[in-house]
């Protein structure tokens, strides 16, 4: 029996316009990319505690999209798709994302590179996300945001934290 | 200012390193407007620009004693931002235990299955 929780993931931002989450895993590099690209493992884990996903389809070759459906507790359904760029088996796997919710999307979508290491058994997945959704670009990036965020970040968790 | 977008929120405000830089000398303790301008080597007309803007949306807050401006950071306008990473973070983390699980399944492998 694995040991069910391996960590949290860690979030830095290490650019105005990137979000790079890292996270270790008690298995070895194959079954996490396993788990990472199969439809029918997709669908226990992406959705999170938040619904149920009823939809994974994923066509794993450059050029091929993926498409998750999550239909929410609340009964909402999310939609996320986008498209495979870049594809080293169980190394490297490059995809755009798009949020469906938001109209236009697919002109500029997130860019997500994830890189898969294995050390001793337990793979490191990161997972860096490119922003450009109009939401999260609009609110934060595209309106001037020059240096990284970590500064304020740092500031503001000392200080937000403590005042929850 | 270069755009009035950049005094609508919170989100936005932090969008410069200069006020970036106020609201870490902030995170240590109220301070005059004067160490402020030290701490920056600015002129203060701009420290003034920026401290407005971050009043306007809620980041300082300020009060006189005497004849000095004392300004501090407010924790509560930093909320929207710290809820927006807590959300990301708190939803890649439920996705992440979830793939916990399904990893100690394929681990157990198809050998235990039967059981």
């Amino acid at each position: 029996m694995a040991a069910a929780t391996t960590g949290t993931a860690v979030m830095t931002f290490p650019s105005d316009t990137q979000i790079l989450v890292t996270r270790d895993f008690d298995a070895p590099r194959h079954l996490v990319w396993q788990v990472w690209t199969t439809p029918e493992h997709v669908k226990r884990w992406w959705g999170g505690k938040r619904g149920q996903v009823t939809l994974a389809e994923v066509d794993l070759r450059v050029g091929g999209r993926w498409r998750y459906v999550m239909t929410a507790n609340r009964g909402s359904e999310v939609a996320f798709h986008g498209e495979f760029r870049e594809i080293v088996p169980e190394e490297r796997l490059v995809h755009t994302e798009v949020y469906e919710g938001v109209p236009d999307g697919d002109a500029d979508p997130a860019v997500v590179t994830n890189v898969f290491t294995e050390v001793d058994g337990r793979t490191r997945v990161t997972m860096l996300t490119e922003l450009s959704s109009k939401e999260v670009r609009d609110a934060i990036v595209e309106t001037g945001m020059e240096g990284g965020m970590q500064e304020a970040l740092d500031a503001l968790e000392q200080v937000a934290i403590s005042l929850l | 200012m270069a755009r009035a977008a950049t005094t609508t929120d919170a989100f936005n405000a932090v969008a410069e390193p200069r006020r970036r830089q106020i609201i870490d000398l902030l995170a240590g303790g109220e301070r005059p407007v004067n160490d402020l301008v030290a701490g920056l080597g600015l002129a203060q007309p701009q420290v003034s620009k920026h401290l407005r803007v971050l009043r306007e949306v809620g980041l300082v807050d300020v009060r006189d004693v005497g004849r000095q401006r004392l300004y501090r950071l407010n924790g509560r306008g930093l909320k929207p931002i710290h809820d927006w990473v807590s959300a990301y973070e708190r939803l890649w983390n439920e996705r992440f235990e979830q793939m916990d699980a399904v990893l100690a399944d394929l681990k157990d492998g198809p050998n235990d299955r039967e059981e």
